[in-house]
């Protein structure tokens, strides 16, 4: 793969989707008015269920905060990069607009997660990282290499993991054609991801942590930011991005053997 | 002697195919216990194109031409034969190959709808690995040759049909592909807009002696750019050949109008043994078969008192639309 190539693809896609986006000013300013607001609200939310009780799963609020502030970065990046690509393969399947894509010497898929970019996305990430700056400093965390090297690797797996199931539900549309409800799923799965495994039963604890794997995704980098998580789940959650990764480009692969393309 | 760039051999392909029977219970039945079967849409042809030759894809709606098209630039995967493309495997889309081709489809677009087009030309320019000065200067050299200019700086939203198209087909060529792959590129083009595309790929192809695929259901399209057609019925090869030697044998007369100085001229005419079609008054109107023609008008210059003739070639999409429904043609 030509690095230097792929970069300066990369370049041009971030320029010609920004310039795209730009040409609705407006479309932008409530997009941004919606991302605060949406932020309020879950901060808003998350503080009523504390409020009889001092702790839900063994989680005090302010540590709670964390899993929001890790939870708003990851919704910032879904509604920057996953939402704006991966909904639209959707699209290029049923309007057969991926012969396009399939033609142009460059690999398909990294042409199709990061074609467009939403930049209203971009301030929910930085809701997410003013939060978590807010978190560290009423949690008292000590800010060390080891602790940053970890939280970085953490939320980069749970990035991968997301990006992953995303592209693996879209990715069936070859066979099904639509699988927008699958997606939506998905993503309301997702909102369970803002409150703490632990305050969960036994039963949900094993399907989220198995079958859709949504406690990978904000619990385990907040226990890092907590000091409370064991190597082992470091581990498993590197393991578990790993696979899915693979897998998702693996099943891509497989999956355009039966494209057939829309009719003309 | 030329060599093939496309060399298909025994080509199939099948699909699985739902079908639905109508009105509530159909739906209901389709949706728990949905029928599907596999439909043969290409069955065993076998065809080669040279280097820098136009062929005209010829056939009715769903007839199998733009399947054959998108298993030649390798969107499809064959169910049996063999399609070699400029010495590669299509459907294994290795970077050169895909360097080397290029689709254009006339009803589906890649341009960036909301920028002008100038974006997505140097957006492609990247994919295919070009510096920004090489990119410039095939823009400017395409843009010449498709005469646009202003247009390339206004939104594509903005832009007509026409000049859409010849936008895409910049895009399509930047990075001067060796082999056109063209899906009805001038469907929904007005007149002009056709002649200005079919013009320009034939500069195109002189220029750059680039093989070009074409489908269309225009005839003018083919008629003006195509030597050769290859008519496709069922999914099966019904004729491939030169398309003048097809229209003689589809056409074999002409219809000559004669309008002689008299009437008594005119039925001296009728009565010297030549097939007449009708007569009104001084206007007669005979048939000639092509390869007499010459001699036939000859000896009716010769001998009668001619006034004006007029020969009338059959509507060209007449005569094509009799290959649409056929299975077989020797020629």
């Amino acid at each position: 793969m030509n690095l230097r190539k792929y970069l300066k693809v990369y370049k041009k896609f971030l320029h010609t989707s920004l310039a795209s986006e730009f040409e609705y000013k407006t479309n932008i300013l409530v997009d941004l008015i919606t991302a605060i607001l949406s932020l309020i609200g879950s901060i808003f939310l998350l503080s009523i269920f504390f409020q009889n009780n001092g702790y839900i799963g063994g989680w005090k609020f302010e540590q709670a905060l964390i899993i929001q502030g890790i939870y708003t970065i990851l919704n910032g990046i879904t509604n920057t990069w996953f939402n704006p690509n991966l909904t639209e393969i959707v699209k290029h399947i049923r309007e057969g607009t991926l012969d396009f894509v399939l033609l142009k010497p460059i690999d398909s898929q990294f042409f199709i997660s990061l074609k467009k970019i939403n930049p209203s996305g971009f301030l929910e990430i930085m809701l997410g990282f003013f939060l978590l700056l807010f978190c560290i400093r009423i949690n008292q965390i000590n800010l060390s290499l080891s602790f940053l090297i970890l939280s970085l690797i953490t939320i980069s797996c749970s990035i991968c993991i997301l990006y992953s199931l995303w592209f693996f539900i879209s990715t069936t549309t070859i066979w099904f054609v639509k699988t927008w409800n699958a997606i939506e799923v998905l993503r309301s799965f997702l909102y369970i991801g803002r409150f703490p495994l632990n305050s969960f039963s036994f039963s949900l604890r094993v399907f989220f942590s198995i079958f859709i794997p949504i406690a990978f995704i904000t619990t385990i980098p907040s226990e890092v930011f907590l000091g409370l998580s064991q190597l082992w789940k470091i581990l498993l959650e590197v393991i578990v991005a790993s696979v899915f990764l693979i897998t998702s480009r693996k099943f891509w692969l497989f999956a355009l053997k039966f494209y057939s393309s829309a009719s003309s | 002697m030329l060599q093939n760039i496309i060399d298909v051999r025994n080509l199939s392909k099948s699909f699985d195919i739902s079908s639905k029977e109508p009105g509530i219970k159909g739906t209901i039945k389709h949706f728990f216990r949905r029928q599907t079967k596999s439909l043969k849409v290409i069955k065993d042809i076998s065809f080669e194109i040279k280097e820098g030759e136009i062929v005209g894809f010829l056939g009715a709606n769903g007839a199998g031409k733009t399947t054959i098209l998108k298993m030649l630039c390798g969107l499809i995967y064959p169910s049996e034969g063999s399609i070699l493309v400029s010495g590669y495997l299509p459907f294994r889309r290795k970077e050169n190959f895909l360097k080397n081709i290029t689709l254009i489809m006339g009803q589906k677009q890649q341009l960036i709808w909301d920028l002008p087009p100038i974006e997505s030309f140097y957006l492609n320019a990247s994919i295919y690995d070009l510096d920004k000065f090489e990119a410039k200067k095939r823009i400017k050299k395409l843009s010449e040759m498709l005469e646009i200019d202003e247009e390339l700086f206004l939104p594509v939203r903005k832009l007509s049909l026409g000049q859409r198209m010849k936008s895409e087909l910049l895009a399509a060529l930047i990075h001067e592909p060796n082999i056109l792959f063209l899906d009805e590129p001038t469907l929904g083009l007005d007149i002009n807009a056709q002649r200005n595309l079919r013009e320009f790929l034939q500069k195109y192809n002189k220029e750059t002696n680039a093989t070009i695929c074409l489908t269309s259901h225009y005839m003018k399209d083919i008629t003006s750019l195509c030597k050769r057609v290859i008519c496709v019925h069922e999914g099966t090869i019904s004729y491939d050949g030169k398309l003048d030697l097809l229209l003689k044998k589809l056409s074999p007369v002409k219809e000559v109008l004669i309008v002689c100085r008299s009437e008594e001229d005119a039925i001296k005419l009728e009565n010297s043994g030549f097939n007449v079609k009708n007569k009104i008054k001084n206007e007669i109107t005979i048939k000639i078969e092509n390869n007499s023609i010459t001699s036939s008008l000859k000896t009716i210059l010769n001998n009668f008192d001619i006034e004006d003739l007029f020969i009338n070639e059959p509507p060209i999409d007449e005569v094509i639309g009799k290959v649409l429904i056929k299975k077989n043609y020797d020629i």
